[in-house]
């Protein structure tokens, strides 16, 4: 069976200023996997889902469902089906939850397909439906997370860039969150997961990469890297 | 009592002027965390062009709503013409520099367009074409309410209704909000920022393109240096408010103008424009955040 590739991603490289965060990644992303990006803080994850959304400028190429988008524009991104729920979640906190996840549909048109959406999203996080009518900022991390999680879902995607979100949250609702985001993949979505709780992402991906100050040092399947001598000893503190 | 009630309608007329134009900061300050110091020259410029389109259409003296029409629309359509430019060529080639930058472009783009209009317009004061006939239609005692007044106040509210709608039932007001609140995140939902960053400038300019009219009927002269001291007050106003708030800046405005009235009034014509200051530094002393403005943390 052959699966083509979401992303495939050939010497990326991003520099801020004089400081180069990636020195030239090469990963692929197919349908239906999750994907798992591991890695200590500033290794340059963040910076990876920065350039796939094109919210960052970078140098070699990406491409998307085989288009080459790496000159494109963040927006057109996220209307060919990129969506990227980001470090710290970017919910904004003085908008009601509606308001958030009518953002996130921001490119369509169709208001009954929207609704739809709406009804799957809020089935999917009872929570949010819940919240619907309150100020976005006053909700807990976890719900934040599935909020920004759902505003995602709002955009049809292809594809979901998720950027750590375990980050600040309490062990239950992450295993919360995680189990959500297994169900959305068995239901066909494909994810790409940034982490610093290397433990859960490798369970739940299908294959991962490590990255180490801006490298790829390391690739395999989730198993594989679970069991790897120097991941357990740099990543799971074994 | 009769003079209160006459130094009030004053107040709010000429208040709700300041708020149209105290917005326009407001607007552009919530977008881009930059105050817009050519948006005085902006609304000088939008008088001019009121000017030279009522001369070139024959209509300075034929007073009436259609020619209060043409002259808003002119205005209005130049003011966002210039503005556009404004940004686009000076504002947003600095984007990512530091905000001291686009602060002194913004000051230098506002004494450029000072000396451009006294370079092809003239420094003469010019007179602006009659918009509408001055009647008194309502009195008590004293106390007249002129046509004047209720246009002023009409188009004041109308504009800021339209405003409304637009930030809080259109999908561009929708975009402002959420650029003004997070950029990144607002690209990440699909929003184009660079276009709506020029949305709020145009919605802005046409804000003060409207006052320069509402302020051409009530006095009917223009010279290249009018935009100063109203910008000056408006923007006053708009810190007075919270700045980056709507609300704010139409508050601010209306107690501007209410203020001003009554110094002048009660204490002495000449504390007019000291009304101003006085507010600007009792703000800056006692709230800096103003009446409705949020305490932002800098972020890191
Ligand atoms: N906006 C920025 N300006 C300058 N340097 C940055 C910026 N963002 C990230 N970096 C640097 O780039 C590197 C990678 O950062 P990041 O992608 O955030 O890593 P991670 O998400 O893996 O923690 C780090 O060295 C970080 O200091
Ligand atoms: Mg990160």
């Amino acid at each position: 069976m052959t699966r083509d590739a979401v992303f495939k991603v050939e010497n990326l490289q991003v520099s801020y200023g004089p400081i180069q965060a990636l020195k030239g990644l090469d990963f692929e992303v197919k349908r239906g996997e999750i994907v798992s990006l591991i890695g200590g803080n500033g290794a340059g994850k963040t910076t990876t889902l920065r350039a796939l959304s094109g919210i960052v400028e970078s140098q070699g190429r990406i491409f998307f469902c085989g288009t080459d988008i790496s000159t494109m524009e963040a927006p057109s991104r996220v209307g060919l089906g990129i969506s990227q729920s980001p470090e710290g979640r970017g919910i904004f906190p003085q908008m009601s939850v509606l308001e958030n996840l009518s953002l996130g549909a921001y490119l369509r048109n169709n208001k009954v397909e929207i609704a739809d959406d709406l009804e799957k999203c809020f089935a999917l996080f009872p929570r949010i439906r819940e919240r619907a009518k309150q100020v976005a900022g006053t909700l807990s991390g976890g719900e934040q997370q599935m909020l920004a999680i759902c505003r995602c879902l709002m955009s049809r995607p292809k594809v979901l860039l998720l950027d750590e979100p375990s980050m600040g949250l309490a062990p239950l609702i992450v295993s919360q969150i995680f189990k959500i985001i297994v169900s959305l993949n068995q239901e066909g979505m494909t994810v790409l997961l940034v982490e610093q709780n290397a433990r859960m992402a490798l369970k739940i991906a299908h294959r991962a990469y490590v990255l180490e100050t801006g490298r790829i040092v390391m690739t395999g399947t989730g198993a594989e890297l679970l069991s790897n001598d120097s991941v357990r000893r740099a990543y799971l503190g074994i | 009592m009769q003079d209160v009630l006459q130094h009030l309608i004053n107040g709010i007329s000429y208040g709700s002027i300041y708020a149209l134009i105290a917005l326009g900061y407001t607007m552009v300050y919530g977008i881009l965390q930059m105050i817009n110091f050519a948006h005085a020259e902006v609304y000088m410029m939008g008088s001019y062009a009121s000017f030279y389109a009522a001369k070139w259409l024959g209509i300075e003296n034929s007073p009436g709503l259609s020619t209060l029409a043409i002259l808003l629309l002119t205005s209005m359509i130049s003011c966002s013409i210039l503005s556009l430019a404004i940004e686009r060529f000076a504002y947003r080639p600095l984007r990512k520099a530091p905000k001291i930058n686009s602060l002194i472009t913004a000051i230098g783009v506002s004494l450029l367009l000072q000396f451009l209009a006294q370079l092809f317009f003239g420094a003469q004061p010019r007179a602006f074409p009659t918009v509408l006939e001055n009647q008194t239609l309502w009195t008590f005692g004293e106390v007249a309410l002129k046509t004047s007044d209720v246009t002023v106040f009409g188009v004041s509210i109308l504009a800021m209704l339209g405003l409304h709608y637009l930030i809080y039932h259109t999908k561009t007001g929708q975009a402002m909000r959420a650029v003004s609140a997070n950029p990144t995140s607002a690209s990440l939902m699909g929003i184009n920022v660079n276009r709506t960053i020029a949305a709020t400038f145009v919605v802005g300019s046409s804000l003060a393109g409207v006052g320069s009219v509402l302020v051409g009927m009530r006095y009917p002269k223009i010279d290249p240096l009018m935009g100063m001291m109203i910008g000056l007050k408006a923007f006053v106003a708009a810190v007075l408010g919270g700045i980056g708030s709507t609300m704010g800046a139409v508050l601010g405005g209306l107690i501007m103008g209410v203020s001003e009235e009554f110094v002048a009034g009660y204490l002495s014509s000449t504390l007019r424009d000291a009304i101003a200051f006085g507010l600007l530094i009792g703000i800056l002393l006692l709230k800096p955040t103003g009446l409705f403005g949020r305490a932002t943390s800098e972020k890191v």
